[in-house]
Parts: structure tokens; sequence; C-alpha cells
């Protein structure tokens, strides 16, 4: 599939062949009488799309395998043996081949199929959700007969079906076009729908016991090209026509999914995705789609956490709309004014009494890279402190992630070796999942994975590698050696032999990649690294991927960081040591000096040791020139439910001198801290972002943020007025051409080029915008099919491509990018650009050993979690699962522990009482706890005594959301846990 | 023409109450072809299969010997044997599978035998219970001789047979959806081409697909030689058929006949054969080959009973199904009574077939229960047309499988050939025979 419609430059696809040679891999045919050419193997629908000829069509899809259903799409082929009627959705091209997509012929069976659809179909469009923007009433329009010659009564079914909690189907509007069906078994790997019944009565239908829970979902919906399937989100909740539609990125994981955001009346009413050749390929998953509804701040009563019924009550219930400032104890809404002014004097108080290094920055991974250019301008530029980290403690070094080479979705999809090192893909950034689960189960990777338990990849891995935390920096080693196991590994969780079977081939694999000349050294490998736990530190993965980078020279990475924007809110500096375009503190000085005024003279503090320090922990200042932290900005994160250690961050706020939250939504944080400032959100403001490949996308700006909600880059601006210094900045467009003249990696990326066709599925930085060769690389811009992608409307200014049925415009080219004059030599050398400066860094890092009662815990993220943008949607909140405790049955029956029964979990840190679920899949001697999971009320005991370690919970523990977090000592590179039964 | 001395070659175990047996078939000279195919070449057997140029008994007739050649040979292949018979009026293979199930599974051996296949799936019907039970006992027993399983007869061959019974579904006929059935998943035909098995058949391996009655001929042609049962018939229909016949007839039941030496005539009058017409009527119809194909009228009688015979005088032998109508029968309700079962069966992914047919059904029921219109006959043949354009035989078709452009082969004879008909329902408001 994506051969067929990208440009590549790359060496593999680009051979050039001479002038007037035929083109091996093109066929000449005749089409209506016109000669065109076609690619060999692609099907005649599409050859004859880019013709310019536009051919009905229902069940085809572009994504997916043909099945030549409907039978909308017949054309007339003739061969030797006369013409015959074939779906062009599935008979491919061939040199010679005559195809007429007009005779009579072929209008007379189209006619008929389009009669036959609409034989049993209920013609309910005026309530229908697809009404007005329906691929059958399209068609119907200019197929088959204008009136109706079926005068019987039609099929009945009983409406609607009830296939999971966010779609429901509508079995009469059903044309079973199999798109869905084959949706969740082809693309999502999960066949949880599927036809029964046969002839007319045929129905889409779950199977009797479980529902259609897929992470992906609303894609069906999406792609379903009747009103039979509907989310239970937008049912009924607007008409096509009143929608108003821009594009933007997804930001709600760092995969960044291209989006059409579609709103009516200033309400968000739907998200769908845009097909974005080297990122989403149009799919998104249902957290991405549907978490615009916290953006509309429905508040949701009742049924929370438990299902069923469920009420959202007002709007903007659980946004945060008005500055508020704590007076006697109480938040009070206040003016802006007031509430800078507040502001700045608790943070003057705190720089006053310990310097600029006495203000810590959190968080800003959710913000825009102008928005996050702006705060690292405040925080290192006018504060003069580099205690500043989007991060929570729960990604991984800054400095590491830049400084390894980065591979694209593409070239991790194209690699013929994938090594994941990292949690679990589905969960943490859903549509990579689906972009490597389509490249492995078509074999063109082989996937070796390294993980704590199986995920839904596990099946295709050429080599599963069951790892115990602290383990991976001795299992790269091995990897990449021979493929033995030293000693550190020889009490490997699941027995030497399992994992050495697995690790040989692994290492064989590895050893055989590349082309000959530079076999075995990685050339073609890609390797996902990631946090695999949130009770595991970050050095053991950090390690790992250290160890690979220096003996796979030519491997490149992806970084499973999740946040949506957290790879822009690193190349924009909010990171200790790190400057705004990828360079250090040092390497930066000179050249920001002089743009900003200052810079902060030493490297800072990350997450945890800010929260360290905050919290009084001595250890951390030891040897230490900087002073101990004691005001904190937060910027869209709460430590208190985001944190791995909630007894940490619990310390560290209630002992915090001052505490500014910046947010949208309320939340634990927001309704202690001292000031708490209101944001624009997702789709409130404009700006650009940076997803996991480094590729930066146009956000778009669809709804007014509620009451004086203001975007982040302002609040910045008005906060460093109030600090006595000037940001100098006064709109996006402004900061973008700031970053585009000073952040070295984003050189020349201005406004114009971003709004340029050639930018219009993002440019991955760093980059040469001058290079020519970088700019033909650019994907070829394809048609929007109505048919394929009902509801999207068009793709706005971004070079909006025609709709189908014309050739279109040529694409744009846009105006010769400028590049500041500055002298060159001036520009600081950007992290990762000398290859390998990093892979030195390998530090001989030691696994802490295990003691045989205790268990190691594995704290995995989970989709749908407690955070706040999922608890704010109401169609996602009632999808959270309560925290249990999976171990292995070899484990839990030691302690004649079943499936079902209560136990407590007890760490250095606290105890936690959790159900407990026997899991074959997690090896011996771990014990798996969902991260970010609410604790069951029904698990009463855990009250009281509930956490007993350092710090101290602060009240009754029930309400907690992150239940895990009670357990786990951020400090420690790993989290062994007893297990208790009660 | 009359009723030839041709053998019996499937049938000749009938007159025995315990034909089923092994007691019985050992009796009766089984496995002797087995054990004499083992000791040729699988080349030589194959060549005597392709010698006997037996056409497929399934439907569409398709050279068995041609088939099998097609299969790339040192390759993982199968061979799964089609016992899924379920057409009203077709009953031939459920006599085979009943009553002489170890002539069967020789054949199978043998077929496995000269494709070198190791694994054979068995496709019977699943209501086919007693056949199911006996094919099953039937391949106990010859595991247990030593003709299945691992070397075979000491020839160093091995192969494993396997009865897998449908779950009720007359599509599960069709090979690919058979094919899709055998891996589990939902009886859907597949999307042509690739046009044969043999190419992608069973988990995607090359596999050879034939019927119950094509497997039951070999262990006579392996006995006598292919030459032999060439001999038999004439043209390329060569050696015995079995005939189902059934309807307004005296005598129903399944014949075995030897192929254009016999005409319809024959069949259906012959006293020791179908007797005559039930009550002493007059032949009004009578279908050929099953409920897809065209009718024939009076006129056909003499017709020989060959496949290209039939086919060059516009319809098929197909299945080997001859449904007798008489001066009693309602055209339409006849019709209509096909068109539900088709309607019924429809597998349901193409659009014509799954929409047409109910349309179709909806129609006839109308006109039967006299609230027809005068207008529903160019309705229907239009209807027709939309899912066989043209409403030529054999059919153009709109679909993946010829299920579909087989519905309309009763409407359309029965519109051609009984308008009045239907002009008296519609005129009457009421069926004339109800
Ligand atoms: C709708 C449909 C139903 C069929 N049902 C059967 C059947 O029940 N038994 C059978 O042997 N062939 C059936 N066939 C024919 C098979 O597809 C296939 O041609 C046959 O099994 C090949 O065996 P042969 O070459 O030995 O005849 C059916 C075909 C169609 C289109
Ligand atoms: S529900 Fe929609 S997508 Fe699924 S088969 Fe029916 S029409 Fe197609
Ligand atoms: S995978 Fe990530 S970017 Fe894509 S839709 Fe889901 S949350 Fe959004
Ligand atoms: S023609 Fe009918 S039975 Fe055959 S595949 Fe199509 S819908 Fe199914
Ligand atoms: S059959 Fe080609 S689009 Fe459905």
């Amino acid at each position: 599939m994506p051969e067929e419609t990208q440009t590549r430059n790359d060496s593999d696809h680009g051979e050039s062949h001479g002038e007037g040679a035929p083109d091996p891999g093109e066929v000449t045919m005749t089409l209506d009488g016109r000669t065109i050419s076609a690619r060999r193997g692609e099907v005649v629908i599409k050859a004859a799309e880019r013709a310019g000829t536009y051919i009905p069509r229902f069940c085809y899809h572009p994504r997916m395998k043909s099945v030549g259903v409907c039978r909308m799409c017949l054309v007339e082929v003739s061969g030797p043996r006369g013409s015959t009627l074939q779906p062009s959705c599935y008979v491919e091209v061939a040199d010679g081949m005559e195809v007429s997509t007009k005779s009579e012929k072929v209008k007379k069976a189209q006619d008929g199929v389009l009669e036959f659809l609409l034989v049993n179909h209920p013609l309910d469009c005026p309530v229908c959700d697809k009404g007005g923007e329906c691929p059958l009433q399209d068609q119907t329009l200019a197929y088959g007969p204008g009136e109706s010659r079926f005068i019987e009564e039609k099929r009945h079914f009983e409406k609607p079906v009830v296939l999971s909690d966010l779609v429901l189907l509508d079995r009469e509007r059903c044309i079973q076009c199999s798109r869905c069906t084959r949706f969740a078994s082809e693309v999502a790997g999960e066949a949880q729908i599927d036809f029964a019944g046969r002839g007319e009565q045929v129905e889409v239908a779950a199977f009797p016991d479980t529902k259609f829970t897929s992470y992906f979902s609303g894609n069906t919906v999406q792609i379903c090209p009747v009103g039979a399937l509907t989310a239970s989100p937008y049912r009924f909740s607007a008409r096509p026509w009143d929608l108003d539609q821009v594009e933007s990125t997804c930001t709600t994981c760092s995969v960044g999914c291209r989006v059409a955001v579609q709103s009516s009346l200033n309400r968000l009413t739907r998200i769908l995705g845009i097909d974005s050749e080297p990122v989403n390929h149009g799919w998104l998953c249902d957290k991405g789609r549907f978490v615009f509804e916290s953006v509309n701040g429905d508040e949701v009563s009742g049924g929370r956490y438990e299902g069923e019924v469920r009420e959202t009550g007002s709007n903007l219930a659980t946004r945060i709309s008005e500055p508020l400032v704590k007076k006697d104890g109480t938040l009070v809404p206040v003016s802006w004014n007031e509430a800078l002014r507040v502001a700045a004097k608790g943070l003057l108080k705190a720089k006053e009494a310990g310097g600029p290094e006495a203000i810590g920055v959190i968080g800003g991974a959710r913000l825009t890279n102008e928005s996050a250019y702006a705060w690292a301008k405040l925080a290192k530029g006018v504060i003069g402190t580099d205690s500043v980290d989007a991060q929570i403690g729960d990604g991984l070094s800054s400095e590491l992630v830049l400084s390894l080479p980065r591979a694209t979705i593409d070239e991790a999809s194209n690699a013929e070796v994938v090594v994941t090192l990292c949690g679990d893909i589905r969960e943490e950034l859903p549509v990579l999942f689906l972009r490597l689960r389509e490249s492995v189960v078509a074999h063109k990777t082989s996937l070796i994975e390294i993980a704590p338990c199986p995920t839904e990849l596990t099946k295709f891995a050429e080599a599963f590698i069951a790892i115990r935390p602290g383990d991976a920096p001795a299992i790269a080693g091995a990897l990449t050696r021979d493929g033995r196991l030293d000693a550190a590994l020889s009490n490997h969780p699941e027995g030497a032999a399992a994992s050495a079977d697995a690790l040989g081939i692994a290492t064989r694999l590895l050893a055989s990649t590349g082309t000959d000349k530079e076999r075995g050294r990685g050339r073609r490998v890609v390797v996902v690294v990631g946090r695999q736990s949130m009770a595991e530190g970050s050095a053991p993965v950090e390690e790992a991927a250290r160890i690979l980078a220096r003996e796979l020279p030519e491997a490149k990475f992806l970084f499973a960081l999740r946040r949506g924007n957290v790879f822009g809110a690193i190349d924009m500096g909010l990171a200790p040591g790190l400057l705004p375009g990828r360079v250090e503190l040092d390497a930066g000085r000179r050249w920001f000096e002089a743009a900003w005024g200052a810079v902060p003279d030493r490297r800072g503090r990350d997450t945890t040791s800010m929260l360290m320090s905050l919290s009084g922990d001595e250890s951390i200042e030891e040897g230490n020139e900087i002073s101990p932290t004691r005001a904190l900005l937060a910027i869209g994160a709460d430590p208190l439910s985001d944190f791995p250690d909630r007894a940490l961050a619990v310390a560290a706020i209630d002992r915090a001198e001052f505490v500014v939250a910046v947010t949208g939504h309320r939340g634990e944080l927001a309704s202690i801290a001292d000031v708490v400032l209101p944001v624009a959100v997702s789709h409130e403001r404009p700006g650009t972002t940076t997803n996991i490949e480094g590729r930066v996308t146009r956000l778009g700006h669809k709804v007014v943020a509620p009451g004086h909600a203001w975007p982040d880059w302002m609040i910045a601006s008005e906060l460093a007025g109030s600090l006595g210094g000037d940001l100098d900045v006064d709109s996006v467009e402004g900061i973008r051409n700031e970053i585009a003249n000073l952040a070295p990696a984003y050189l020349g990326l201005s406004n114009e080029v971003m709004s340029s066709s050639w930018a219009r599925d993002g440019v991955v930085v760093p980059i040469d915008v001058n290079d020519e060769s970088v700019r033909s690389n650019r994907h070829e811009v394809l048609l929007v099919d109505p048919v394929a992608l009902p509801g999207v409307d068009s793709v706005e200014r971004q070079g909006a491509p025609p709709r189908v049925g014309s050739a279109g415009p040529p694409v744009a080219e846009s105006e010769e990018p400028r590049r500041d004059a500055r002298d060159p030599v001036e520009v600081p050398q950007i992290v990762g650009r000398d290859r390998r400066d990093n892979s030195s860094g390998v530090t001989g890092f030691q696994t802490p050993p295990a003691d045989s009662y205790s268990l190691r815990l594995v704290a995995q993220r989970c989709l749908y979690d407690s955070s706040s943008a999922v608890a704010s949607s109401p169609s996602l909140s009632t999808l959270v699962s309560f925290a249990r405790v999976r171990a292995n049955g070899y484990d839990l029956d030691r302690l004649g522990v079943k499936t079902g029964d209560l136990v407590k979990l007890r760490s250095a840190r606290g105890s936690l009482v959790l159900e407990a679920h026997v899991d074959s899949q997690v090896p011996r001697g771990v014990a798996v706890v969902g991260f970010n999971l609410p604790l069951a009320a029904s698990n009463g005991s855990n009250g009281s005594n509930g956490s007993g370690g350092a710090g101290g919970a602060r009240d009754d523990e029930d309400g907690v959301i992150n239940a895990v977090s009670m357990l786990i000592d951020a400090s420690s590179v790993v989290n062994d846990v007893r297990m208790e039964s009660l | 023409m009359a009723i030839t001395e041709a053998p019996k070659i499937v049938t000749s175990r009938m007159g025995y109450e315990d034909s089923h047996t092994i007691e019985r078939y050992l009796a009766t000279g089984g496995y002797e072809a087995l054990r004499k195919a083992v000791k040729m070449t699988p080349e030589a057997v194959a060549a005597e299969v392709d010698a006997a140029s037996l056409l497929g008994r399934g439907g569409a007739g398709f050279p068995a010997g041609r088939k099998w050649s097609m299969l790339r040979k040192a390759q993982t292949t199968y061979l799964v044997v089609n016992g899924d018979e379920s057409e009203p009026a077709t009953f031939k293979d459920h006599l085979l599978v009943e009553r002489d199930p170890h002539q069967l599974v020789e054949g199978v051996l043998i077929a496995a035998y000269a494709l070198q296949v190791t694994k054979v799936f068995i496709y019977l019907r699943g209501e086919f219970a007693l056949g199911l039970e006996r094919v099953q006992q039937a391949l106990n027993d010859a595991y247990d001789k030593g003709a299945a399983g691992s070397d075979i007869f000491h020839s160093g061959y091995s192969v494993d047979v396997v009865v897998h019974p449908g779950a009720g579904a007359y599509i599960c006929g069709e090979e690919t959806a058979l094919l899709e059935s055998l891996e589990g998943k939902r009886g859907f035909p597949r999307i042509k081409p690739p046009f044969f098995p043999a190419a992608i058949g069973l988990y995607g391996e090359p596999t050879v697909v034939n019927n119950v009655e094509t497997m039951s001929n070999l262990p006579w042609i392996i006995n006598n030689g292919g030459a032999a049962f060439a001999a038999l018939g004439a043209g390329r229909s060569t050696g015995t058929r079995l005939f189902a016949l059934s309807g307004r007839v005296k005598n129903p039941g399944v014949y075995e006949l030897e192929m254009v030496k016999t005409t319809f005539r024959d069949l259906i009058y012959a006293p020791v054969l179908g007797g005559g017409i039930l009550d002493g009527n007059d032949l009004k119809a009578f279908i050929p080959g099953g409920v897809s194909a065209p009718w024939f009228g009076p006129e056909h009688l003499d017709l020989p009973l060959g496949q290209d015979e039939v086919g060059e005088a516009g319809s098929m032998l197909g299945s080997g199904s001859i449904v007798v109508m008489d001066s009693s029968t309602c055209a339409v309700r006849a019709a209509l009574r096909i068109t539900k079962f088709f309607a019924r069966e429809s597998c349901g992914q193409c659009t014509p077939c799954r929409e047409g047919s109910g349309w179709l059904k909806r129609v006839l029921n109308r006109i039967e229960s006299g609230e027809g219109r005068e207008e529903d006959l160019d309705l229907l043949l239009d209807v027709c047309d939309n899912i066989a354009p043209g409403l030529t035989w054999p059919p153009q078709q709109t679909t993946i499988c010829v299920l579909g452009p087989s519905i309309p082969s009763s409407i359309h004879s029965a519109i051609l050939m009984f308008r009045d008909e239907f002009l008296h329902h519609v005129k009457d408001g009421a069926c004339p025979y109800a």
C-alpha cells in the first residue's frame, strides 16, 4: 500500500530509469478509450482515480485489502474471451488491458447494485447521523434509478445494537460492506465483530459474551459508508452541514495522528482521522478520537468507573476558566492582574531566598511548541532557573533522547528488524502499534520484543525475551554479543533455557541484518526504547539503549515517550541542561545569551530531584551546588496524580513554599495550589507540535477557550512582565519565526514553510530546508476520497487536496524558505548531530539483586487511565478499569491466592490491597499493576493502614486515582514488593 | 435409445442390506483397487484417471485428471472431498455416503496417492448424521486394515484422512466457501482470481477439491482401467452417472445410467426407472440438472444425458438432479420455492445476490398470493438481469460466486415458458392451482 501513494527518494525505491526506457513498474492500458499508464500491481480503481476517473465504490478502502463484495465498482474489462464485468477494486492492472467504466453494461450494473443496496435500506436519512456526508446518499444521487421499484416490505431489525460503550449499530442501515469487520481483524488485529446470519439477514455482530472493546473501535464508525455505526459521543449531537472543520494533529500521545477537528457553535463535536501517509494512515485510537470531550468539560456524574448510568451535566464543569488565588486557605476567583501579581510575588520570594534555582518548573508536554518555547524563555531566560522538566519522572533522559539517531515511523515499519524495549505500545502509542503490527504481520519486519510480559505483538515476534525490571542492560549486552546469558541473568524468570533460545534467535537476527557489505552492523534496525514500568527507574533502559547504540552503530531509535508534545517540549528546552533547538546549555550559552540576555549558569534538576528537594530530602542536596527547590510552577502537570511516587509528590507539595498550577482542568494539584492560572487547551489555540519522530505539524484552532483562559504563551509572557522581565513575544506566528531563527534544530521552519503544501504531512527536524533533495522527498498529495473517509470535509489551508474525481491542481511549491543571515559558525551544535557522541556514556550499570520472597513490581501504563483528560471525558472515563495485580500462578499458588482474591502488596514505601489475577503470561517473580489506575472502592482495607512509608499519605487514600504510585519509591532503580494473602 | 447394459460402477453394492460394512466391502472386491494403485507409480494412477476422462460430478463437470495435473508437485497439498450436497432435489452423494462409505474412502485414498498428498479432508453435510457415522466407521476400518494412516499397504506412502461435518449452509458446497469453512471461518466464497484452489487452496496451499461421486468412481477405474471407463458414454461424457430423479414421477430415486446413451425420456418414463408421471398426468417441464439450471420442456425429452448435449441445449446437467413438473405443478410456486431457497442460502457477501434474491422472492410471493401486477414480470426479469447480465446461459455474473447468477434460472425459465400462468395469477388475484 504505501508504495502506491507516496514518492520516496531513498535508495530502495528511487531507482531512476533512463529516459525513454519503459519503466518495468509501469503498465500501459486503455481506460474509456484513453491510454493511461498505471503502476504494476495496483488495482484498476486506483489507477483510474489517479487518471482522473472516479469509479463508485463502497467496500473498497485504500488502507485495507480489497474484498470486492459490494460490486458497486464493476467495470467492463475486455479480454481475449470477450468482455466481462469485474470489480475494479480487485482486478489488477495489466499491460494492454482495456477497461470501460462508462459502457451501457457498466452503467446498468452500477445502477443495479445501487438499487439493490437501497432495497432494504431504511432511507431514514433525515434522522441519520451520516445524512449529509453519507457515501450511500451521495452515490445514490449519481447512480441508480431515480425512483424506487421496490414496493415490498423491507427487512426489519431492532435498533440499535450496543456493540460497546462507544459504538452502536443500526443493522437496518448496514450495507454489509465489511469495512468494519475487516478493520477489526485486518488492521486492529482483534476480530471482535464479524458477520452473523446469511442472505439479507446478514448482520454485523459482536460475540455473545464479549463486546467490541478494541482501542480502535472508533475507526469503524468513521469508515462505515452509511449511518449503521455510530459513536456514542457524537450520536445525534450534530448535523454534518452544521459542522465546521480545521485540520490538526492529535496531541493525546506523541504519535501525532492527523485529525480533522469539527465543532458546532463553539463546542467540539467530533474528531476524525485524516490520512497522513507517514503517520496514521487515517486511523486514530479511541482515546485520541474521543478525548475531545474533556475540552467541552462536561461534568460526569454517577457511574464514573462503575459503568452503566452516566449523566453528563453542565458544560465546562471540569474546566478551569478563571484565575484563582488562595485566600485564607481557599481558592477564590480573581482577575488576571491579581493572579499574576500574586504568582510573581510568590516566585520572587523564593528567588530572593534561594536564587533562581529555588524555582522549579514541571510540565509542558501538553503545550504547543510556541508555548513551550515561551515557558522555556521565561524559566531559563527571565527567571534563570534550569530546573525545568517537561517529563515528570516517567520518561527518559532528554539528552539521551536527543543524542541517539531518531527513526521515523516509516523507517520503523520498513526496518528489517525492530527491537522493542519499551512498555506496551498498544497502551501507550496506539497508532504506532497499528503501524508496527501492519509490517510485522506482513512479514516486512522481524520483531524482537524485550518486555516484562507479552503484548499483542508477541505472537508475531520472532523472539520474545521476558525480562524483569533491571535486566535490560544485561539483555542488551547478551543480544549484541553472542546471545549468551551472563551471570546476571542466570536467575532469569523463565529459566535460563527459555530466554537463551529467544536470545539466540534474536542475536542471529540482528547479526544478519543489512546488506552483505554492512552485515551485522544493524543498518536497518530500529529500536523502540521506553520505560517498561513506572516502578523501574530510567537507568536500566537508558543503559540498554546506550549499549545497543554502541553495538549496532547504524541502528535508529524511536523513544516511547507518551505525552502529546513531550518531544516538542524537549526540543524547546523544557528539560534540564537543554536550550531550544536541541542544544546543550553550555553549547548554546553564547547564542542564547545574545538573543535572550541570559541563560542559567548551570544544569538544574529534573522532576524527581525537584520533588526530593522540595520534600526536604537532604540526600539530594549532597555534593550539589544548586540551592534547594522552594517553589513550584506546574505547567499542565500534576505530580500528585502523574508522578510514579505518590508519597514523594505529596511530601513535596506539602512542603513547597509556593505552588502555581497552570492548567485547563480541575485536578488534585489545582485544588491546593496557591495560584491557579487557567489555560486554553488543545483545539483552543493554534501552534505547532512535534511528534515521536521529530515531525513538526500544525495544530488547528477550532474553539474559543472558556471564560478567561489564555493560551500558555500569553501567560508566560504576562508572567514575565510581572516578574520584571520581557519575553518580547506577541503572537504565535512571531514566536514561530523566533524559533525558526534561533532554535538550531528548527532553523528555517518559519510560518511560511509550515503553511506550505510542502509541509502538509509535517516536517521532520532537524532539516535543512534549503536542501532540494529534502524538499522533493515530500509525500504525494493524496486525494481525499469522501467514501474512504466520510465526514472529512477537505484538508484546509495546507494545500487543500482536490476532491476526488478531479486530477487536482499541481502541488504549489512554497517560497524559498529563508535562512537567517546570521553567521552559520555561530549556530550551536545540535545534540546527536555528531553521531554516537553518546555511546561513550555507557556506565556499567548493575541490577540490584532480587530477594526470593519478593516480587519485582512492574507498573505498566494503560491507555485508559486516571489522567485528567480521560477522567473529564465522559465516554472514556467509564472505560477505566480498577487497579489489580497480575502475577504468575507459580507465585500466587505459593500464597494460596486465586484469581479474584484480595492481596496486600507491601513495599518499602507503603502497602495496598488489590485484587489478584493469575496470569501465566507474567513471568515468575514479577507483579504487574496498571499505572495510574484507581483503587476499587471495595478494597476497603486500604484507608487507615494504606500508606506507611516515607512522607506519609495525606488523607484517606480511598479516593486515590493512581493506586500503584503509593508503592513506588522513585529514587530506587527497582521496586520490590511482598505479597500477602488476606 | 434405451437403458444400456453398462456396469454399475458406483452402485454395485446397493442391493446388499449391509453394503456399508467392511465385511461386505471386502467380500465384494473392496480395497483391491487401492492395493493395485499403491503398487503403481502415482503418475500411472493419475494417468488412468486421465484416460478415463472422468468429469467432476459436483456440478461444474471439470475433468478430474486435468484438475489434478494443475497441482504443482513437491509442495504441501491437500485433497478435499466435497460431500456437502445440500441443494434441493440433489441426493445422490447422500446415497453413496450412507450406503457405500468404503467405496468413497477407497476412492479418496487412491486419489490421495495419485496426488501424493498427506492430508485429506472429507467435508460432509452436517445433516448427514448417519453418513457421518458410517464414513467415520469406514475410515476407522481402513486405518485398522492398514489402508489408511502410515505406510498404507506397506507401500511407504502415508496419508491421514479427516472427516469434517458442515454446519448447515448450502454455500459451503461451493468449493472456496468450503475451504473457508474448513479453516474455521465463515463460509464466504472466495473472490476470484485465483480461479482454482489448485493454485491457492486450503490454508493458502495448493488443494484439489473433488466431489463424493467423483471419488467413488476411482476404485472401478483402477480395477478396470481408464480405457474401460472411457469406453462407456460418448464424447466428453464418459462412464456412468448418478441421476437423482424427483418430482411428479412414479418412481423417484437415484439411478446410475451410462452417460449420453440414455435420454431424459428414458429416465422419466422407463418402467424400470422413473416409471412415468404420477396420476398419468402430462409432463409440463423438468429441471435437467439441479435447481440452478434453466428448465426444459417436453420438447427436450429426447436429449441424451450428456454434459455437452444438455449444455448446448441451453441448460446444464449440473449435479444430475432431474425434477419433474406435471400439469398439476404451479410454475410460479415452483420458481418461488427455488428462489426462497437461494434467498435463504445466499451467503450475503455480494449485493446483487443478497438483495436481489430477497427482492425476487418477495415479488414472486406477491404474485403467487394473488397480489401481483402485470409489470412485475418485467421487474422480475430486469432484477434477474442485474444479477446475471443478459440472462444468458452459462450466465454472466455480477457476483463473486455462481450462486447469485443461478437465481434467475428458474424465474427466467418460468416466465419464458409459462408467462400466461403468471398473468393468470395476476388477473385472478389467486393461484389457479390452489
Ligand atoms: C453454490 C454452489 C454449491 C455447490 N455445492 C456443491 C456440493 O454440495 N457438492 C459438490 O460436490 N459440489 C458443489 N459445488 C461445486 C463445487 O464448487 C466444486 O465445483 C466441486 O466440488 C468440484 O468437484 P468435482 O470436480 O469433483 O465436481 C457447488 C457449487 C456452487 C457454486
Ligand atoms: S456496519 Fe457499516 S462498515 Fe460495517 S458492514 Fe455495515 S455498512 Fe459496512
Ligand atoms: S495514537 Fe496517539 S496521536 Fe494517534 S489518535 Fe491515539 S492518542 Fe492521538
Ligand atoms: S453470489 Fe451470493 S452466495 Fe455467492 S458469494 Fe455472492 S452473495 Fe455469496
Ligand atoms: S466491490 Fe469494489 S468497491 Fe465494493
